[in-house]
């Protein structure tokens, strides 16, 4: 029985190192959301004293979630259908809805690094003019009204099909050839051209300005619901943390590596990283509102606003302009691409688990759908709607849904905390005690469910954006309940007889002790 | 910059770099066991 499971992990493939391992999960940790979501975030909630709540979000709930996906992931040594499975044969469902929901935002998120890659280009001439809002959605997105269209726009479909392909590239070579080299090569790469940008902007003018404006503490927002809600939200967002990729990740590395020590570097790398965004970011706005002659609340922003209007228009001004274009631009898609191969690597190792299939036809099996589809709804002149709904829905009720529902189960329904706190601490340099269940079981859950029930009722008040109901209804509801309903019935097809589903613990304890 | 704000910026950097620090510190110190025959993709 044990052979058979050495067979199995194997054919899987593995990262070749603990390093490797932590290189690939910082990547995946560090996204889009830790370069234009973070700086805002903290801006808008208190600044300096943000600090306070982010702090006690990251030990409370954020490296506690993400050991317990580690957890799961290295004692059961699967994709997350094949973990849950091992860990109840009534969890596996719960697997399956993450994998569904890592499908839909590789399909979308793609889109978002292609711009990203396009505009690093734009970045030499400074393509966007005086007026960067009206080209990203003029010239550049050439958007259209609301809805589901196929006038594709050439500037977009180009960079997409190219980031499929050296996504799908890095996908076919598999875990350690892959993803585990693109990680050791692009990760200190991230880190130098942030760490570089950070050093420009903080020459510019006006950069004081903008740190003052983002470190100046408020306490007086520790007292306000909503600005621990942001810290827990920022937290739980930030960190990859509940649909499947660090479970996913956690089965690739050895059965006896230090889980709870990787851990601790893999969270305070990535919230690290976010202090070092929120620097570059808010120098690189005081510049910016220095230059216009007005407040930085005039002009700071979070996400696309960000990247593509406000950025430029720092670019427009800065003296090396085109460098901090590159750099910023640059990292977003070095960024973006570590997060999205390890999102549709969440896919991948689930269909290969389910169906046994080899590395390349998994890969092709699982990406080249996604890439169609990506290209088919963000390729187009409505490609900005899909994207805009599609990631505020899946966000909120399929990643925060499925990752307090697989909490849940595994505290209250399986109970399986107990099991994965042994399992990590005994090999784990940093020992969990009692308090991790507790944190795990009741803090963690509660902070999100108040989360999730705020956004479900402001969702439920004010249609999103006023966007068209039908497309609220199909792209944003209908596609978060189709995940959920499509995961648990994907859960009852039947697994290849040679897959083992038994605890590979067990397996290899009861083969000690047989032999 | 006012005080108030340097005092704050410092504190976290001490906190989540100085955290990433002795994260880092405290797994080189603990090698723990490097996978022995790689699982390499076949």
């Amino acid at each position: 029985m044990s052979q058979e499971l050495d067979h199995a992990e194997q054919q899987r493939g593995g990262f070749s190192s603990r390093k490797v391992f932590i290189l690939a999960a910082i990547g995946s940790a560090v996204g889009l959301g830790n370069i234009w979501r973070f700086p805002y975030v903290a801006y808008e909630n208190g600044g300096g004293a943000f600090i306070l709540p982010y702090l006690i979000a990251l030990l409370t709930a954020g490296l506690p979630f993400l050991l317990l996906d580690y957890g799961l992931g290295h004692r059961y040594r699967g994709s997350a259908p094949l973990s849950f499975r091992r860990a109840h044969r009534a969890a596996e469902g719960l697997g399956w809805w993450q994998v569904g929901i890592c499908f839909v935002i590789a399909v979308y998120y793609a889109a978002v690094i292609a711009w990203a890659a396009r505009y690093a280009m734009f970045s030499f001439d400074k393509a966007w003019g005086d007026d960067p809002e009206g080209f990203l959605f003029g010239s550049y997105l050439q958007a259209g009204d609301p809805g589901v269209g196929l006038d594709f726009v050439s500037g977009v479909t180009v960079p997409l099909v190219l980031v499929w392909v050296a996504v799908l590239a890095m996908m076919v070579l598999g875990v350690q050839k892959g993803i585990g080299i693109a990680s050791t090569i692009f990760i200190p790469i991230l880190f130098v051209a942030f760490i570089t940008l950070v050093v420009v902007a903080l020459t510019l003018d006006g950069a004081a300005t903008g740190l003052d404006a983002l470190f100046s503490p408020d306490w007086s927002a520790l007292t306000e619901t909503s600005v621990w809600i942001a810290a827990y939200g920022q937290i739980f967002f930030s960190l990859s943390v509940g649909f499947g990729i660090m479970i996913t990740y956690a089965s690739y590395v050895g059965r006896r590596s230090d889980m709870t020590g990787s851990g601790l570097v893999v969270g305070f790398a990535n919230s690290g990283f976010e202090l070092l965004a929120g620097i570059g970011v808010f120098a690189a706005l005081g510049f910016m509102a220095t230059a216009a002659g007005v407040g930085v609340d005039e002009v700071a922003t979070d996400g696309l606003g960000l990247a593509f209007i406000a950025f430029p228009a720092i670019i427009n001004e800065a003296p090396a302009g085109a460098l901090i274009g590159i750099l910023f631009f640059g990292s977003l898609v070095v960024a973006g691409v570590t997060s999205l191969v390890s999102v549709i690597e969440v896919v991948i190792s689930a269909v290969r688990d389910k169906f046994e299939l080899t590395r390349v036809a998994a890969s092709l099996a699982v990406g080249v759908p996604a890439a169609l589809l990506s290209i088919v709804l963000l390729g187009t002149t409505t490609g900005v709607y899909v994207l805009d709904i599609v990631d505020h829905f899946i966000n909120r009720f399929g990643i925060l849904l499925v990752a307090v529902a697989s909490m849940l189960a595994l505290a209250w329904v399986f109970r399986r905390t107990g099991l994965l706190r042994d399992h990590l601490n005994r090999n784990g340099s940093v020992q969990l005690g009692r308090t991790w269940e507790v944190l795990i079981s009741v803090v963690a859950p509660a902070a999100l469910v108040f989360i999730l029930v705020n956004e479900l009722v402001d969702n439920l008040q004010v249609p999103y954006e006023g966007y068209p109901t039908w497309m609220l209804n199909t792209l944003g509801w209908g596609l978060a309940g189709a995940v959920l309903v499509l995961g648990f019935v994907a859960a009852r097809l039947p697994w290849r007889e040679t897959t083992p589903l038994e605890d590979p613990e067990t397996i290899v304890t009861q083969d000690e002790r047989s032999s | 910059m006012s005080a108030a704000a340097v005092v704050m910026m410092l504190i976290a950097m001490a906190v989540l770099w100085g955290g990433l620090a002795v994260a880092i510190w405290n797994i080189s110190r603990f090698r723990g066991e490097e996978p022995g025959s790689v699982q390499r993709d076949l």
